[in-house]
């Protein structure tokens, strides 16, 4: 932990959660979000980290670094000479029956593409915080989604995070959802740049004992250091192999990881008083219309949609927490019935205006409904261009309108665009 | 850095090298007459028998050859991932087994071996190769260099000699083949002042598996360089792959030599020196170099083979 973290409250919260009776016993700090997400690197403690330095993630591997120079962890740092060899070494590490985790951003993610989709193909187990930011060019150091949006196909978990809190509890149960028997598959762990990662933000960190006994100790089903069964990883498949099956499989382990990551976010709930789905709802009991997003903006958003809901306007928010798997079942349920849905995304497919990633799937998600909602898309924030609520505020009144005449005037729009 | 390799005691004679187990086994796919399963297997005898082994192969022809799901032809663990990053991988592996190892999680002990192409070695897998040299893993690197681009059907790579045809660097009639001079990697592997650095030929067994047996000793990363013919590209009968690499350490174009901790050493001399043009005689990739119009490179070939020859002598302490 950096020296200038600051205690906010010297007691530690003990809490006992209704009905269940287990004592919760955890430490606030005020930390950023890249010392949330290595508060839980250290806790979690892998066998290996292999990592490279890029803003906005650097401070996460310098702070990972430093654990391990005083001893903190077990951990055995690859300071790698490239985001390409930080995953090659991760995949080679996970191979061997490891507990391994890397982290990164932008030009970072892109650098590892090719391997991203090697480490879910030989179904290794990695978790990879990921702080989001834009892709070049033009080169630009802010947040956007962009990077990870390009990984979205690689079959990799992944995460979002609305704040550093979130960003620490999302890398802890990270690690039990990727190495569940019935997933194996790796977990990216994604925060906003800047915006959380760089940001001091009220951070429960749950006692060191009671994370460890979460996380457990990590069993490879197949590893290259085992004596009795040699093994060989990455073999030559083709034509006439099994390509298409192994494929098939994958798309089983992420669907699969649907009911596990709501099962870990549940039994996360009894350590930390935190409980976590697939996404969470705010006022979607009553809502008419409602705003989807990711990511910190779902934090903006959600103090808009609290004002108009005392004003005894029917909107709600959904803010996706998994983007992989996508869950557009239940997505679709609780979206049903509403008039208008607008959908925050901060990146874009530049697939000739059909909108952002998460406006495109929704949509498609929401197509065999009865009663489809009108659907608006924002796309808003790239290169880390400020969402202030007022722009929030002037979407819900597109979308109010869109709810009332049953018209929407633009699908795909731009906000914050100079233009 | 390591003890003194030299003092390492393993027998290279032939009749307890043939009773060593097999670790490259029979049934693989590669092309009769290829250098590389055999610069493989000479170095495998090299490995001490009490110790477990870990092969990495980036993307080539050993590796489709050997790995055809559900068949593997390696007796031991393997891994493959892409093809620039087998040095990454392997040091992914090594490291999770000095973690696993301390942890006391795993009591046997192991090595671990790369066995690249040029390709993914001299070129795309330069990178990472030299970042695992340089982070210092316990790992031996061993590139069977074939001088061109194999698997995908013969094309120039950083490894291929000025002159050579190849299917990127055709000769025509604005063209003898390919422009430029090869790089020299086993002296930018030493420049990583690792423990130990060869540049070895298959036509040299004995040669060969003693570098091996020093290989496996050493305590830190190792690169070994491996002339390993290819008939299919080098255009030369199949049955002559080991005589046409001991024509490369004969006319000194490839030769054999070792960097053991600082150390210069050539390893085997050359008395009955022959010319680099009757080394490239029977290759059909020098073919057209034999034509008038293309003297002047093959005395530049001669030149330049010539010149750095006699910068190893200065290097081994053979000539002052």
């Amino acid at each position: 932990m950096a020296t200038s973290n600051k205690v906010i409250n010297n007691q530690t919260n003990q809490g006992i959660l209704n009905g269940d009776n287990i004592v919760i016993n955890s430490k606030a700090l005020a930390i950023v979000g890249t010392d949330a997400v290595s508060e839980a690197m250290r806790q979690i403690n892998p066998d290996v980290v292999a990592a490279y330095p890029i803003t906005p993630q650097t401070a996460i591997v310098e702070t990972f670094s430093q654990m391990v120079a005083d001893g903190l962890v077990k951990t055995h740092l690859v300071a790698v000479e490239s985001e390409h060899s930080a995953m090659s070494a991760t995949i080679g590490a996970s191979a061997a029956g490891s507990r391994v985790m890397t982290c990164t951003s932008s030009q970072g993610l892109a650098y590892m593409w090719e391997l991203l989709h090697i480490a879910s193909g030989l179904r290794l187990p990695i978790v990879m915080p990921n702080v989001n930011r834009a892709l070049s060019a033009p080169i630009n150091i802010h947040c956007d989604h962009g990077d990870s949006m390009g990984a979205r196909d690689a079959s990799w978990i992944q995460l979002f995070s609305e704040n550093a809190q979130e960003a620490y509890d999302n890398t802890l149960q990270a690690v039990r959802i990727a190495e569940n028997p019935d997933v194996l598959l790796p977990v990216m762990v994604l925060l906003d740049g800047f915006i959380i990662s760089h940001s001091i933000d009220r951070v429960e960190i749950i006692d060191d004992e009671a994370a460890s006994n979460f996380v457990g100790e990590f069993h490879s089903p197949y590893s290259l250091l085992d004596p009795k069964n040699p093994v060989t990883v990455g073999a030559f498949d083709s034509l006439y192999g099994y390509f298409f099956e192994f494929k098939r499989q994958q798309e089983e382990a992420m669907s699969n990881a649907v009911n596990v990551i709501k099962d870990v976010g549940q039994e996360y709930g009894k350590i930390s008083g935190r409980s976590y789905g697939l996404f969470e709802s705010v006022g979607m009991e009553d809502a008419e219309f409602a705003f989807v997003a990711m990511g910190s903006a779902a934090g903006t958003i959600r103090e808009l949609v609290e004002e108009m809901r005392s004003r005894g306007i029917p909107v709600g928010m959904i803010k996706l927490r998994v983007f992989r798997p996508f869950p557009a079942k239940e997505l679709a349920e609780a979206l049903s019935g509403l008039k208008a849905v607008a959908v925050f995304d901060r990146s874009n497919t530049f697939a000739g205006n059909m909108g952002g990633p998460v406006f495109i799937e929704l949509r498609s998600s929401l197509y065999d409904l009865q009663q489809r909602p009108l659907m608006i898309n924002y796309i808003y924030g790239l290169g880390g261009r400020d969402l202030p609520i007022e722009l929030i505020n002037k979407a819900a009144g597109e979308l109010g309108e869109a709810a009332r005449s049953g018209r929407v005037k633009q699908i795909v729009n731009y906000l914050g665009l100079r233009e | 850095m390591s003890a003194n390799l030299t003092e390492q005691k393993m027998s290279t004679k032939l009749k307890d090298l043939v009773k060593k187990p097999q670790i490259l086994m029979g049934g693989h796919r590669m092309c009769a007459g290829c250098g590389a399963p055999i610069a493989v297997r000479q170095i495998l005898l090299g490995a001490p028998e009490n110790v477990k082994l870990v092969v990495a192969n980036p993307t080539g022809c050993l590796e489709v050859s050997t790995t055809i799901y559900p068949y593997t032809s390696w007796n031991t663990s393997f891994v493959h991932c892409a093809f620039e990053n087998a040095a990454a991988t392997l040091s992914g592996v090594e490291t999770a087994y000095n973690s696993l190892k301390e942890q006391g999680k795993i009591k046997e002990d192991y090595r671990f071996i790369a066995f690249g192409g040029d390709g993914g070695t001299y070129d795309i897998g330069l990178q990472s190769l030299s970042g695992a040299l340089e982070r210092g893993h316990r790992l031996i690197y061993v590139c069977y260099n074939n001088e061109a681009y194999m698997n995908t059907g013969i094309q120039r790579s950083g490894a291929t000699p000025m002159g050579s045809w190849t299917t990127t660097s055709p000769h025509g009639s604005n063209s003898t083949g390919k422009k430029e001079n090869r790089k020299d990697l086993t002296a930018i592997a030493a420049a990583h002042n690792i423990p130990y650095v060869a540049q070895a030929s298959i036509s040299h067994w004995k040669d060969l598996v003693r570098k091996a047996q020093k290989a496996f000793a050493a305590d830190g990363p190792v690169f070994i360089n491996v002339l390993s013919p290819c008939h299919r590209g080098w255009r030369f009968p199949m049955e002559n792959t080991v005589e046409i690499a001991r024509m490369a350490v004969q006319s000194c174009v490839w030769p054999l030599f070792e960097v053991e901790n600082g150390k210069w050493k050539l390893t085997t001399k050359v008395p009955k020196r022959i010319s680099v043009e009757e080394y490239l005689k029977p290759q059909g990739r020098f073919a057209h170099l034999f034509k008038e119009k293309n003297k002047e490179t093959l005395a530049l070939l001669q030149e330049n083979v010539d010149a750095e020859w006699e910068k190893l002598l200065q290097l081994c302490g053979e000539k002052e």
